[in-house]
């Protein structure tokens, strides 16, 4: 019965509807306003963070007050760029990459690839293999192989029909089909 | 005095190149204030909305050079709306029509954009310098008809600008005939340039002292322009992150050696250590070096440069170069009077124990007995070391310092840094700028009124406990002219217990304090040559339409500035001028 509880109590916490990313405890961005003689606390709330987001895996981000520390945004944008750039690896996009035949699974980095062209190059060496050629129309023709991917909403998509960053935020995992099931869904069913 | 005739008072006149001693002298007599403002060449507006174009070229018809300040400093840290204004559009249109002959245009925080540059470049024949730090709104078109049709143009500074960079050809468009250049810096153009214009423009130009190019210059060309141009006196390179090979790294080196007249280094937006080590040869002639673009480059590397630079006066670098780094400076540069140590982790996110505490500030200040200028971004202070520090540096005029963690105590006694504080405004009897930050209740603000003396700019964030402290700056810094607060309890009483004070200061910033509406409105009404604007979040208040209750209501953003002018007319929904 207790344990019942306590199972009701923790869904709850999981299904809160809460400000900020998933994984963590605090907002991202808010405005330290202040009240008087509120000077002193105006970060009791990130410490009050700190303390439940200690069992947390990853570190919270601390609350980024807007124009803190005062660095011209000239400044802060360089330092910006080229951490995004150096942190790339740690924040890619990875995906798992399946080949009908192939004995095991791949799995690559999206954000490498520039385009699409960039991603079934690497493809194509990675599982030696070729597609075909592209067209709106008709999808992949020329080969038994055809690069799809399956969508956040589950469906089975051939790739290249959206523009990549759209590609980049819906794309789940990777599948090359091969034989006749590609076929079919190459030949612009 | 007034037995001689006017040209011979013009002429002594001339010698006087000083602002305020220039506005002395215009005060003296009727005759003097007429000599002065027909002789005056040079004027600089701190604020561009205190006067407008107009009634400038009335008073100085002679004008050659004119300096425009735009925006508030807190638009640096992006607490200004882009559209709040700042345009100097209307300036050039005015000078244009007058038929000013102007020289030199030196603009900060202004909003400028392509029409206005190619109005300038059409409308003065003898314009000479362009320098434009902190603006935005224009592109590479503008600067292109400003090459193009500036025919005597000898100095194109351009400072950490928001460029939109169209690719294009601007630099082609120097004429072959343009030989006259003394200074090329366009260090903030994202794109790539026309390398070979680029090197045909240096080689043509043999008064070239400054140069200053952006990332997309590559080192075999940086090569090259150094080899036209061993008479550099100030040199900004690109961004280097892959080590030269051996012959590219001979060749460098011996271009740089050839620059014998170098005192000045920049740039440096990623440079692998190889290649700043091709630098030795002349970091002994350095006066001024900026590394503090380079943050990918470890401590180590910048502490072995820095040891070849005996002769440096001015220094801007990361905190990576840590205490280690800064004690080392202080054995070395015993010639430095500029410091400025930046933050290369911007959000605390990383437990980075390489970065600079209270032990490098001390040093520094323990090594540099010419130190007069500093900058200082920090994790951690405490009192002893600042009162160390106001021992050693009796001398500085310009005092910044900011604790990346707003409030935090001295780390040692948990006590808060008034005392520190107190001890640097009470020694530097010169100390003309301050920034505070970390704990600070009101007594350091009344260390503040009583001792500094000379301040004339003082920026506060996250300080203070009541009205008390803000009015203790208000009366005691007699030559304040620049104030500028952020998320502090300060509120009407403070503000409107003198406003006379206001006559005596360009302006007032406070964001995130305890003003009101109402006390904002009350000011405006007993003060009629202020400006007074609320700067509000949503475009959609208005806030002259707001009925008595919202008086309470705390303003998000008040600026105000004396002004000649009255309420300009080109401000944008979400200001308010009261």
């Amino acid at each position: 019965m207790f344990v019942e509880k306590m199972d009701e109590f923790v869904n709850l916490k999981a299904t809160e509807l809460r400000l900020g990313l998933p994984g963590t405890d605090n907002v991202c961005e808010q405005r330290v306003s202040c009240n008087s003689n509120s000077n002193k606390r105006a970060l009791q709330p990130d410490a009050e963070n700190e303390i439940e987001s200690s069992t947390m895996k990853t570190p919270p981000r601390k609350a980024q007050i807007v124009g803190w520390p005062p660095v011209r945004s000239y400044r802060k944008n360089s330092i910006q760029t080229k951490k995004n750039e150096s942190d790339g690896e740690s924040q890619g996009i990875y995906v798992k990459v399946s080949m009908d035949g192939a004995p095991y699974l791949r799995k690559i980095d999206l954000s490498c690839y520039k385009g699409y062209s960039d991603l079934l190059k690497a493809l194509e060496l990675m599982f030696k293999f070729s597609v075909g050629e592209y067209s709106e129309r008709d999808g992949y023709r020329g080969s038994d192989f055809v690069p799809t991917y399956e969508d956040k909403d589950g469906d089975w998509m051939l790739i290249g029909d959206v523009p990549w960053e759209m590609f980049e935020s819906n794309c789940k995992r990777l599948r090359i089909m091969k034989g006749s099931e590609a076929r079919c869904l190459g030949s612009g069913v | 005095m007034n037995y001689f005739p006017d040209e011979v008072i013009e002429h002594i006149f001339d010698f006087i190149s000083s602002h305020k001693d220039r506005n002395s002298i215009s005060l003296v007599s009727k005759s003097w204030h007429k000599i002065e403002r027909c002789s005056r060449k040079r004027v600089f507006i701190g604020n561009c909305y205190a006067i407008n174009p107009e009634r400038l070229i009335e008073r100085f018809p002679s004008l050659r050079s004119l300096t425009l300040k735009g925006k508030p400093h807190f638009a640096d840290f992006n607490l200004v709306p882009h559209e709040w204004g700042g345009f100097v559009h209307p300036w050039i249109v005015a000078l244009a029509k007058a038929r000013v002959g102007l020289q030199e245009l030196r603009l900060k925080r202004m909003v400028v954009s392509d029409e206005s540059l190619e109005l300038l470049s059409r409308s003065f024949a003898s314009f000479k310098s362009l320098v434009l730090v902190s603006c935005e709104g224009f592109t590479t078109d503008g600067l292109a008809s400003v090459a193009a049709n500036c025919r005597h143009l000898r100095e194109l500074d351009l400072q950490e600008n928001e460029i939109e960079d169209h690719r294009g050809q601007w630099l082609n468009c120097f004429p072959e005939s343009s030989t006259a250049l003394t200074s090329l810096n366009f260090s903030c153009l994202k794109g790539e340039t026309n390398l070979a214009a680029l090197e045909r423009l240096v080689a043509r130009s043999p008064n070239l002292e400054s140069l200053k190019v952006n990332r997309a210059v590559p080192l075999d060309a940086l090569t090259r322009l150094m080899s036209c141009a061993p008479q550099l006196v100030d040199l900004g390179v690109g961004s280097y992150e892959n080590e030269p090979d051996q012959e590219s790294f001979m060749k460098l080196m011996a271009a740089i050696k050839k620059c014998t007249e170098l005192r000045s280094l920049s740039g440096f937006s990623e440079v692998a250590p190889l290649c700043l080590s091709a630098f030795y040869p002349i970091c002994q002639n350095l006066t001024s070096l900026n590394l503090s673009y380079a943050a990918e480059i470890q401590g180590n590397h910048l502490i072995r440069f820095i040891q070849f630079c005996k002769r440096l006066q001015r220094l801007w670098i990361l905190d990576s170069i840590g205490d280690k780094g800064l004690e080392v400076g202080a054995s070395t540069c015993k010639e430095l009077q500029e410091l400025r140590v930046f933050p290369s982790d911007l959000h605390d996110e990383e437990d980075n124990d390489t970065a600079v505490t209270e032990i490098g500030l001390v040093a520094i200040s323990a090594g540099c007995p010419k130190l007069h200028s500093i900058l200082y971004f920090c994790k951690q202070m405490t009192n002893a070391a600042l009162i160390t520090v106001a021992k050693n540096c009796p001398n500085f005029i310009r005092f910044r310092l900011c604790i990346l963690e707003p409030n935090k105590p001295d780390h040692t006694t948990s006590q808060s840094l008034d005392e520190g504080f107190g001890a640097i405004v009470q020694a530097c009897k010169g100390l003309r700028r301050l920034s505070v930050s970390g704990l600070l209740t009101d007594k350091v603000f009344l260390y503040i009124g009583m001792y500094a003396e000379q301040l004339e700019m003082l920026s506060i964030a996250f300080a203070g406990d009541t009205d008390k402290g803000m009015l203790y700056v208000l009366n005691g810094c007699k030559k304040m002219r620049k104030l500028e607060i952020r998320d502090s309890p300060f509120g009407n009483a403070a503000l409107l217990a003198d406003v006379d004070k206001y006559r005596t200061m360009r302006s007032l910033w406070m964001s995130s304090c305890e003003v009101t509406l109402g006390g904002c409105k009350r000011l405006a009404r007993n003060a009629p040559w202020l400006n007074v604007e609320i700067i509000n979040e949503n475009e959609n208040n208005d806030l002259m339409e707001r009925n008595e209750e919202d008086e309470r209501e705390k303003v998000d953003r008040l600026y105000l500035y004396r002004t000649v002018v009255g309420a300009r007319k080109d401000a944008p929904p979400c200001v308010t001028i009261l």
